[in-house]
C-alpha cells in the first residue's frame, strides 16, 4: 500500500507548525514525504492488539515539588534576549484571532 | 404555549487556583499583587529553551478536593499532556494540559433551577442534576494587552495553576447555566481554592450552545462562545446565542461548529476563527511529566478535608434552625455568611429565626449598601447576639436597634454602652407613656376627630407620633394598648 | 608531552602535581583549536575568555588542595544545545545563532561545580536532527580520520573535537545515535547513559522520551569519571532516576569472567560492511578470551525500531521547536508583519533548515486529528514491544554486543539528498533510546582505514557493567589510543 501526502497536506501541516513555506517547497517535501510515511507504514505488520502505549511508562511516578516561591529571574535579562519589548512587557505584533 | 425551541447547553469553567507558587515553576502564583510586568517569571514559565515543568503538590491537592466536592471520581491515575497552539501568549507554543486522563471524572451537582417560578423556566425542561464530565488541570496563558497595532505580553500570569470543570450538556435553560455557575463558584469559594472574584479574572466561563425542536433528543451542532467573563456576561450571551440559533432554523438555515466571542458593548456573539482554521490541538502525553499515581489513602485524606458544603449545610439549617429553604440557602450562599449566622445563634437567647432575620434584613442590607464582604465585616457576633437579645427582651425598640447596629459596625463598641449613651433604652413604664399619648391626642384634635369618626387606621399614626415624641424609647405595644384606650374614652 | 591527548586521569595526575597547570593545559588546547579546527571545524563557538576564567580558578583550588575532584582544571567541550549562560548556544540552527542562554543547563553547573573548563560549544546536526552533522546550518564538520568524510551526528562536533585533541573529554547527547554513531565513526568512546539518569534540565530538547546527555571521551574509565559528575536526580527534571549515582570507577577493574555477552542476531545480518563485520567478529573473540560467556539473543522487533524511533522523534520535536517562535529569544523576522502569525511564519520558514521543517511537519502529520492512532499511538505500542525485546534478552544476558553503524564513516554529501536512507544509517542506534537502556560504544579496530564502532547495550540504570567490559576490553587492546593523522 501506498500513501500520497499531497502539497495541500504538506501546506496543512506546515501551517499547524506555524512554517511559511513557498509552493516549490510544499511539492519538494510531498514527493519526501511520501516516500517516509511508505516506508514507516512497516508498523502495520506488527500485532498490537492488547499491547500499552509505552507513553505511560516513566522512571517514577508523582515527582511533585511542594508549593513554595522561588524568587523571579531578572526581567531585565529575560527581556534582553526578546527582539522586541516595551515598559517592561514582551512586544509584539498585532495579535487577530482568539485562543 | 410552548417555545418551539430548547437549548442545550454545557459549561466550562475555568478556575485559578489558589496557590503560593506556579503550576509547574518556583514563581510566584499572586500575579495580581506583581507590582510590575514579567517580574514573577522563570525559564520555565517563559518558556525559554532547555527548561523543564515539575508539578505543584498542593495544586494537585487542591484539583482533587474540587473534583470530590464535585462528586467526581478520582483518577487514581492521571497524566498530563500537550495541546499545542501557537498564540503570543502561551511561551512553549502548548499548554501543559490533562487530556485522557484528567485527575477527576464523572460527578455531578444539584441544582434548584426547575424549580423556579419563573415564566420561562416553567415552560423549559430543567432537569435539576447537571453531570460533570471532568475537571482536570492546566496551566494559566500570561496576559496579553492588545494596544492599537501591536501587543503586550506580561508572563507574571503565565503557568498559574487553573482548574477545568466541565459539564455536560444538561442545561437546559440559561437560568439552570446561571444556576450552575454561581453553585460551582460557591463550592470554590466553600472549598477556600478560588476566591471567585470574577472582575479579576480568577473564574471565567466557556458555554456551549446548540437548540433543538423542544421535547427532541437529538444534539445538533453547537458553538462555543469563548471568555465570558462575569455572570451577567454568561447570561446574555447564551441568551442572545440561542436566539440566534433559534433564528436561523426558524429561516430554514444551518448553525455552523464555531467559536465566538461574546462582545459585551454590542451585545452579540461574534465568529472568531475562520473554518480552515480549525483548531488540530494535537494532544499527546505530556513526557517531561511522569504520570500521577493517587493512592486511596491518599485520597481519603482528600476527602477528609472536605468541608460542609452548600448543600449539606442548607439542609441542616432547615432541621436545625427550623429555617424556610430559600432562608437557609441564602446564609449558606458563602460560607462566610452561614459561619457568622452560625455563631451569632450559638450567642444568642434569640431564636435563629429571630437572627435570621436580623442577618438577612439590616446585615446584608449594610453589605449590600458598603460593597462589603462578611469577612471584611469586624463586628463580633458576640455584639451582634447582645444586641439582638435586647430587642428580644424589649431593652431597646427594633428601630432603635438598627441604628444601634450602623454604629456597631461602623465604629465598634458595646451595644448596652451605645444604648445608654444615646438615651435609646426602650420605657414601657406605663405612666410615662400615658403621659406622651395624652399630649399627642391633645394636640392633634382633628386627627382624633377623623379617628372617632371612622377612620381607624390612623391608631398608628398615633403610635408613631409617640415613638417620634420619645425618640423612640416608648414601647410600642404599650403605647399602642394606651392610646386605644385613651381613644376609646374619648369616643363616650 | 603532548597535552591535548591525554586522558581525564593522566591530566589529573599532573595538575595534581603539579607538573602542569590548568591554565597551560588550557592555553594549549586553545592554541591547538587555532591550528587544527580550521581544517575539522568541531566548534560553533570557543569560550576562550571563559575558559582561562575557569582554568585560573582550578589552578587556585588545586594550589589550596581545595575541593578539587578528578574533573577540576580538565578542558572540556559541549555539545551545542546545552545551555550555557553568557555563552551562546545555538543548536547549530540559524533560529538561534545569537541566543545566549540566561541560565545554565543542570550538567552546565555541575561541571563548573566540579572545576573543569568549558573551552567551547560543538556543532552538531541542527536541534539534533541528523546523521552526519551535515544539517548544521553554519558549517559541515569533517572528520579527522579523512576529511572529506562525516564525522557521523548528531554529536558530530563533540566526536570530531576529541577524536582532533581538541579537548580532553566533551559532553554530547544522544537521542537516537548521537553520540554512539559519531563516536563510532571518530575513534572516541561515549556512553549514553539510562533514561534519567542524567538531568536534561537546560537541555534544548528534541524528543523529551529519549534524550540522554552523555560524556565522550578518550577510554572507558573517563566516560565513568564524567558520569559520575553529571549523573543522578534533579529537582528540575521530574523524569531524573531518584536512585543514588554508583561510584562507576571504583569497581571498573572487576572482572569480567563468567559475564554473559549477548549477540543479537538481528544486528548481524546482510548489508554490513564488511570490514565493520570482521571487527565485530574479533572484538567478540576479544570478550571470549576475556572469560565472557558469548550467546546469540534475539531482539525480535528491531527492524521497527528505525519507524518507532522517528515518528516519536517526528512527533515530540515538532511540540518541542514550537517555542522557537521569534517572540521571545532568538531570531525575529519581522519585516512587513501584519500579525503576529506573520512572525511564526517567516521567523521559522528562514530559520529551520530543511531537516528541521520536514521532521515538524511530519509530526504535526503523525499527531493530527485521524492520524494519531496509525501513527503516533502505533508507534508508543511497538515501542513498548521494543521495551519487552530488551527485557527478554536481559532475562538471559548481561548485556549485548551491537555495531553502531552498518559502514564506517560515509562521504560528505554522499547521503544528503535522500533523507530516508540518511535515517537508515541510523538503524544500530535508534531502538535503544525508545527503550531507555544505557550504551556504552567503543572503537573496534578500522575498516579501510576509518575506524569501527561497536556498542554495548546494558540493562536499565546498569551503566556500571557497560564500564566495566569496555574497560576490561580497553585494557587488552589499544584501537582507542589510535589518533588521526591531521
Ligand atoms: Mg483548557
Ligand atoms: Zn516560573
Amino acid at each position: 500500500m501506498s500513501t500520497t501526502i499531497d502539497t495541500k497536506t504538506v501546506k496543512h501541516v506546515a501551517f499547524l507548525v506555524r512554517l511559511g513555506i513557498s509552493e516549490g517547497e510544499a511539492q519538494k517535501f510531498s514527493g519526501q514525504f511520501s516516500s517516509i510515511i511508505d516506508y514507516f507504514n512497516m508498523l502495520n505488520e506488527v500485532d498490537t492488539e492488547n499491547v500499552p502505549p509505552a507513553s505511560d511508562i516513566a522512571n517514577a511516578e508523582n515527582v511533585l515539588r511542594e508549593d513554595a516561591v522561588q524568587p523571579s529571574m531578572s526581567r531585565e535579562e529575560f527581556l534582553k534576549n526578546a527582539p522586541q519589548s516595551e515598559r517592561g512587557y514582551v512586544k509584539v505584533p498585532t495579535v487577530l484571532g482568539d485562543e | 404555549m410552548k417555545p418551539t425551541y430548547e437549548p442545550v447547553i454545557g459549561l466550562e469553567i475555568h478556575a485559578e487556583l489558589i496557590t503560593n507558587s506556579k503550576m509547574f515553576c518556583g514563581c510566584s502564583a499572586d500575579y495580581a499583587s506583581a507590582p510590575e510586568p514579567n517580574t514573577n517569571i522563570c525559564p520555565v514559565c517563559t518558556g525559554l529553551p532547555g527548561a523543564m515543568p515539575v508539578a505543584n503538590k498542593k495544586a494537585i491537592e487542591l484539583a482533587a478536593l474540587v473534583g470530590l466536592a464535585l462528586n467526581c471520581s478520582v483518577n487514581k491515575h492521571n497524566t498530563f499532556a500537550r495541546k499545542n497552539y501557537y498564540y503570543p501568549d502561551l511561551p512553549k507554543g502548548y499548554q501543559i494540559s490533562q487530556y485522557e486522563l484528567p485527575i477527576c471524572e464523572k460527578g455531578w451537582l444539584d441544582i434548584d433551577s426547575g424549580s423556579s417560578s419563573g415564566a420561562a423556566s416553567a415552560t423549559y425542561r430543567d432537569p435539576s442534576r447537571v453531570r460533570i464530565r471532568r475537571v482536570h488541570i492546566e496551566e494559566d496563558t500570561a496576559k496579553l494587552f492588545h494596544e492599537k497595532n501591536y501587543a503586550l505580553v506580561d508572563f507574571n500570569r503565565a503557568g498559574v495553576p487553573l482548574l477545568e470543570i466541565v459539564s455536560e450538556p444538561d442545561m437546559r435553560s440559561v437560568e439552570a447555566a446561571l444556576d450552575y455557575a454561581t453553585k460551582v463558584r460557591a463550592i470554590l469559594r466553600y472549598l477556600g481554592v478560588n476566591s471567585g472574584n470574577m472582575e479579576k479574572g480568577v473564574l471565567r466561563f466557556e458555554a456551549n450552545i446548540s437548540v433543538r425542536p423542544f421535547g427532541s433528543d437529538e444534539f445538533r451542532t453547537r458553538t462555543e462562545i469563548k471568555n465570558l467573563n462575569s455572570f451577567r456576561a454568561l447570561t446574555r450571551a447564551s441568551a442572545y446565542e440561542i436566539e440566534r440559533q433559534i433564528k436561523i432554523y426558524e429561516s430554514g438555515g444551518t448553525v455552523v461548529q464555531e467559536t465566538l466571542g461574546w462582545d459585551d458593548v454590542r451585545g452579540v456573539t461574534t465568529s472568531q476563527r475562520s473554518k480552515e482554521e480549525a483548531h488540530d490541538y494535537r494532544y499527546f502525553p505530556e513526557p517531561d511529566l511522569p504520570p500521577l499515581q493517587l493512592s486511596d489513602s491518599w485520597i481519603a485524606e482528600i476527602k477528609s478535608r472536605l468541608p460542609e458544603l452548600p448543600e449539606a449545610k442548607t439542609k441542616r439549617f432547615v432541621e436545625q434552625y427550623e429555617l424556610k429553604p430559600q432562608d437557609a440557602r441564602l446564609l449558606t450562599s458563602e460560607k462566610a455568611l452561614a459561619d457568622y449566622f452560625e455563631s451569632v445563634v450559638s450567642k444568642s437567647k434569640s431564636s435563629p429565626k429571630t437572627v435570621h432575620s436580623w442577618i438577612a434584613g439590616e446585615f446584608m442590607r449594610y453589605l449590600n449598601d458598603s460593597g462589603k464582604d462578611v469577612d471584611d465585616v469586624t463586628l463580633s457576633p458576640e455584639s451582634f447576639a447582645k444586641l439582638i437579645d435586647m430587642v428580644t427582651d424589649k431593652t431597646v425598640s427594633g428601630n432603635n436597634a438598627k441604628v444601634v447596629l450602623a454604629e456597631l459596625i461602623e465604629s465598634g463598641g458595646d451595644p448596652q454602652e451605645i444604648v445608654k449613651e444615646k438615651g435609646l433604652a426602650q420605657v414601657s413604664d406605663e405612666s410615662f407613656i400615658q403621659e406622651v399619648v395624652t399630649k399627642i391626642l391633645n394636640d392633634n384634635p382633628a386627627e382624633v376627630e377623623k379617628y372617632l369618626a371612622g377612620k381607624e387606621t390612623l391608631l398608628q399614626w398615633f403610635v408613631g407620633q409617640v415613638a417620634r415624641a420619645t425618640k423612640g424609647k416608648a414601647d410600642p405595644n404599650v403605647t399602642k394598648e394606651l392610646a386605644l384606650k385613651a381613644l376609646a374614652e374619648r369616643k363616650k | 608531552m603532548q597535552l591535548t591527548t591525554l586522558t581525564i586521569r593522566e591530566a589529573h595526575e599532573l595538575l595534581t602535581t603539579k607538573k602542569i597547570s590548568s591554565v597551560e593545559l588550557t592555553q594549549a588546547m586553545l592554541q591547538r583549536i587555532r591550528e587544527i579546527d580550521p581544517k575539522i571545524k568541531s566548534y560553533v563557538t570557543v569560550s576562550e575568555e571563559l575558559a582561562l576564567e575557569q582554568a585560573r580558578k582550578a589552578d587556585e583550588r588545586i594550589a589550596k588542595g581545595e575541593n578539587v575532584t578528578p574533573l577540576t582544571g580538565i578542558p572540556f567541550s559541549m555539545k551545542d544545545c546545552i545551555s550555557t549562560r553568557g555563552v551562546r548556544t545555538t543548536c547549530s540552527s540559524k533560529i538561534l545563532e545569537n541566543y545566549v542562554p540566561q541560565y545554565n543547563a543542570t550538567v552546565t553547573n555541575k561541571l563548573a561545580e566540579a572545576g573543569a573548563v568549558l573551552l567551547g560549544k560543538t556543532n552538531m546536526d541542527e536541534f539534533g536532527m541528523g546523521s552526519s552533522c551535515e544539517n548544521s546550518a553554519f558549517f559541515n564538520t569533517h572528520n579527522p580520520w579523512d576529511l572529506d568524510r562525516v564525522p557521523g551526528g548528531s554529536s558530530g562536533g563533540s566526536a570530531a573535537a576529541m577524536s582532533a585533541g581538541l579537548a580532553t573529554f566533551t559532553i554530547g547527547e544522544d537521542t537516537g545515535g548521537s553520540v554512539r554513531m559519531p563516536a563510532g565513526f571518530c575513534n572516541v568512546t561515549g556512553i549514553k547513559p539510562t533514561y534519567g539518569r542524567v538531568s536534561r534540565y537546560g537541555l534544548i530538547a528534541l524528543v523529551s522520551s529519549f534524550d540522554s546527555i552523555g560524556p565522550m571521551s578518550r577510554d572507558a574509565y573517563d566516560c565513568a569519571t564524567v558520569l559520575e559528575h553529571i549523573a543522578g536526580h534533579d529537582p528540575h527534571d521530574s523524569t531524573t532516576y531518584n536512585s543514588p549515582v554508583p561510584n562507576y570507577t571504583k569497581h571498573i577493574n572487576k572482572p569480567v569472567q563468567g559475564m554473559k555477552l549477548g549477540i543479537p542476531k538481528e544486528y548481524f545480518v546482510a548489508g554490513m560492511e564488511a570490514g565493520v563485520e570482521s571487527a565485530l567478529q574479533e572484538a567478540i573473540r576479544q570478550f571470549e578470551k576475556l572469560g565472557m560467556e558469548i550467546h546469540e539473543v534475539s531482539l525480535p522487533h528491531t527492524k521497527y525500531g528505525l519507524p518507532v524511533y522517528y515518528l516519536l522523534l517526528f512527533a515530540e520535536a515538532s511540540a518541542n521547536l514550537a517555542r522557537m517562535d521569534g517572540t521571545r529569544f532568538g531570531l525575529s523576522v519581522s519585516e512587513n508583519a501584519k500579525d503576529v502569525i506573520d512572525i511564526y511564519l517567516k521567523t521559522r520558514h528562514e530559520g529551520f533548515g530543511d531537516e528541521v521543517k520536514r521532521r515538524i511537519m511530519l509530526g504535526a502529520y503523525a499527531l493530527s486529528a485521524g492520524y494519531y492512532d496509525a501513527y503516533y499511538l502505533k508507534a508508543q505500542k511497538v515501542r513498548t514491544l521494543l521495551r519487552r525485546d530488551f527485557e527478554s534478552a536481559f532475562s538471559k544476558v548481561d548485556l549485548l554486543l551491537a555495531p553502531t553503524c552498518p559502514t564506517t564513516a560515509f562521504k560528505l554529501g554522499e547521503k544528503t539528498s535522500d533523507p530516508l536512507e540518511m535515517y537508515l544509517s541510523d538503524i544500530y542506534v535508534v531502538a535503544t533510546n525508545p527503550a531507555g537502556v544505557p550504551a556504552l560504544a567503543l572503537p573496534a579496530g578500522f575498516s579501510n582505514n576509518m575506524p569501527v564502532g561497536m556498542q554495548l547495550i546494558g540493562k536499565h540504570l546498569d551503566e556500571q557493567t557497560l564500564f566495566q567490559v569496555a574497560h576490561a576490553y580497553q585494557q587488552v587492546t589499544d584501537w582507542h589510543k589510535q589518533f588521526p593523522n591531521i
